[in-house]
């Protein structure tokens, strides 16, 4: 991003200007960073300290991991719902890269019938909220034997991200000059040896942000994972965790919720900070077209 | 510019019917590349979408044979004063939490574009709740809300400030407000970032035009900034408003659609009238005027985004 560069103005006390609004910031920044940071100490604190209030947030009494240890006393355990989680997550993520990359090659360098009504309805699918076809979806799931099942859940999460990666991957492609790929035809590449070989490598950073935006989308959803799964051995971190802030005999075990929202929060918040360019990427790429 | 990306016939093509099978082979190759797509799109959109219609005539069980009904539930939605309810209050929810996100969201969008030192770690830590999940967040409020094990009302007490707190989420009032406060801290971020674009499309020549000719920061941000920024202003108001009007997560989650179930939202009472008393045909009815709703809401948006003269 480009910073619109002001020429200085502000004249007699330029100084204190710039330290009133360094403080804004950093007390703003604190704000925004306080509510994760206080949540992601206090689990840290053994049982009896975990069910005060968390002032201070970090353990005064010890390091333990005793939240951790009840939250896996719910349910199946808190190792059987990450990977419920994951599983959806990593299955959504391979499934749209594979189909967008696919579908944006196709609408970005073929001329075939129907090609820009099909790109439409593609896209159009963002109009319609998918809570509107919510009671549908779960007798279409049902009669294909995908209700209750981590792979229907997938399916759906693909299909939500699709107007998004597909729009993304078309772009991607728009913008790899045509000599490339000209010449590896002449060479006698067919069309998928040079998606594979030559392009793949050209479209990685679409590649990279819409992965990350099917990841976040996937392991956070809590509506569908709440309608379409009923065996509660299948249930995703947010829809177990929503069991466990509700409480049991009355008392919420708000230790273990904190280790709860932790394990929900932590892949997020490292792969934003790791791929956070690619993130507001993909964001701004909507926003300036 | 596809009629200059159209594989031309190569020197080389030796008989003159090659051009045409060439072309051919190509579409079927273009059109099976976004075959997976389009079916994916077709089978778990297009169709539910179009079953959502024919759902919205029948009286439709969760067990047992749907009987046609014709527009007997649209009657119906017209009469059932809690679905209306529920969207009056989902409409009041969007008016105020929208305000309140562009109310914060703007001056962060103004501090963050100027050029100064940390500024990247500022719109770090802005944007960082944007990526926790809704869920995630509803859940970690609940806790910090929480009277007796949370953080807002023991510090409260333990500054001197209240002497018996009350559960701030057991009423009507502090407990909307709280959801409010929850989605600023967890959207303002989006928000922010959708406005920098806008913010950073503007000339540096304009802004520095209107400075030579004296404009003071306010005329600037009002002639200036506020009119070239229209239609990303009218993007993130249609994603902000799209989004509260669906909202559901926090409600389900924080509160159960309380206190006496005053905080149903639209979305919320579809969940319910589907997925609780399981009168599906019905549901699919309520989602059917929610989305006619919706997407005459969007139009007049996007009409607001188009139009020349919508901002002054």
């Amino acid at each position: 991003m480009t910073l619109v560069s002001e020429p200085p103005r502000r004249g007699g006390t330029p100084h204190l200007g710039a330290v009133a609004a360094q403080g804004f910031g950093l007390v703003a920044a604190a704000l925004f960073i306080a509510p994760v940071a206080w949540t992601a100490l206090s689990s840290f604190k053994p049982e009896a300290e975990a069910r005060q209030p968390p002032l201070p947030p970090w353990p005064t009494t010890g390091f333990s991991v005793d939240t951790y240890r009840s939250l896996d006393q719910f349910g199946a355990g808190i190792g059987r719902y990450t990977w419920n989680s994951s599983v959806v997550a990593v299955g959504t993520v391979a499934l749209t890269v594979l189909v967008s990359l696919l579908a944006g090659y196709g609408f970005s360098r073929f001329r075939f019938p129907l090609k820009n009504a099909l790109f439409v309805v593609v896209m159009a699918t963002i109009m319609i909220p998918f809570q509107s076809i919510l009671t549908p979806l779960f007798i279409l799931l049902s009669r294909l034997g995908l209700q209750n099942s981590l792979a229907g859940l997938v399916l759906v999460y693909v299909t939500l991200q699709l107007p998004f990666s597909v729009f993304m991957m078309r772009n991607a492609f728009d913008a790899v000059p045509r000599e490339i790929e000209e010449a590896a035809r002449l060479d006698g590449c067919s069309s998928l040896q040079l998606l594979a070989r030559i392009m793949l490598p050209l479209v990685l950073p679409g590649i990279v942000t819409v992965a990350l935006f099917a990841f976040l989308a996937s392991w956070n959803e809590f509506l569908a994972a709440l309608i379409f799964i009923s065996d509660d051995r299948l249930y995703t971190l947010p829809v177990m965790m929503t069991a466990v802030s509700a409480g049991r005999m009355g008392s919420v075990d708000w230790g273990a919720l904190q280790a709860g929202i932790t394990v929900m929060m932590v892949p997020c918040l490292i792969l934003f900070l790791l791929l956070q360019r690619y993130y507001i990427r993909g964001l701004t790429a909507g926003a300036v077209k | 510019m596809s009629a200059l990306t159209q594989p031309v016939p190569r020197s080389l093509a030796p008989a003159r019917s090659r051009p045409r099978r060439r072309l051919n082979a190509d579409a079927v190759a273009g059109m099976l590349f976004v075959l997976p797509a389009v079916l994916l799109v077709g089978l778990f959109f297009l169709a539910p979408l179009v079953m959502t219609g024919w759902m919205s005539l029948h009286n439709w069980p969760l067990m047992g044979v749907p009987r046609f009904v014709g527009a007997q539930n649209y009657l119906s939605v017209a009469r059932d004063v809690r679905f209306w309810h529920a969207l009056a209050f989902t409409v009041e929810y969007t008016l105020v939490v929208t305000v309140a996100i562009f109310a914060v969201a703007f001056p962060l969008a103004l501090y963050v574009e100027r050029p100064r030192a940390l500024n990247g770690a500022y719109r770090t830590a802005f944007f960082l709740p944007v990526v926790v999940g809704l869920a995630s967040a509803s859940l970690l409020w609940i806790w910090l809300l929480n009277v007796d094990s949370g953080l807002f009302s023991p510090a409260v007490q333990a500054l001197g400030l209240v002497d018996h707190p009350r559960p701030l989420l057991g009423a009507f009032g502090s407990a909307v407000a709280s959801i409010i406060v929850m989605v600023v801290w967890k959207t303002a971020g989006f928000t922010m970032v959708i406005l920098l674009t806008g913010l950073q499309s503007i000339p540096g020549e304009i802004k520095e035009a209107a400075i030579i000719d004296g404009a003071g920061p306010w005329e600037r941000f009002r002639m200036i900034t506020l009119p070239l920024m229209r239609r990303t202003i009218a993007l993130a108001l249609i994603i902000s408003v799209a989004g509260s009007m669906l909202a559901f997560d926090q409600f389900y989650i924080m509160v159960g659609g309380g206190p006496q179930n005053q905080t149903i939202t639209a979305v919320y009472w579809i969940f319910n009238t589907s997925f609780v008393s399981f009168r599906l045909g019905y549901g699919a009815a309520l989602s059917i005027v929610l989305l006619v709703l919706l997407l005459g809401l969007s139009v007049v948006q996007l009409r607001f985004l188009k139009d020349p003269d919508g901002v002054r």
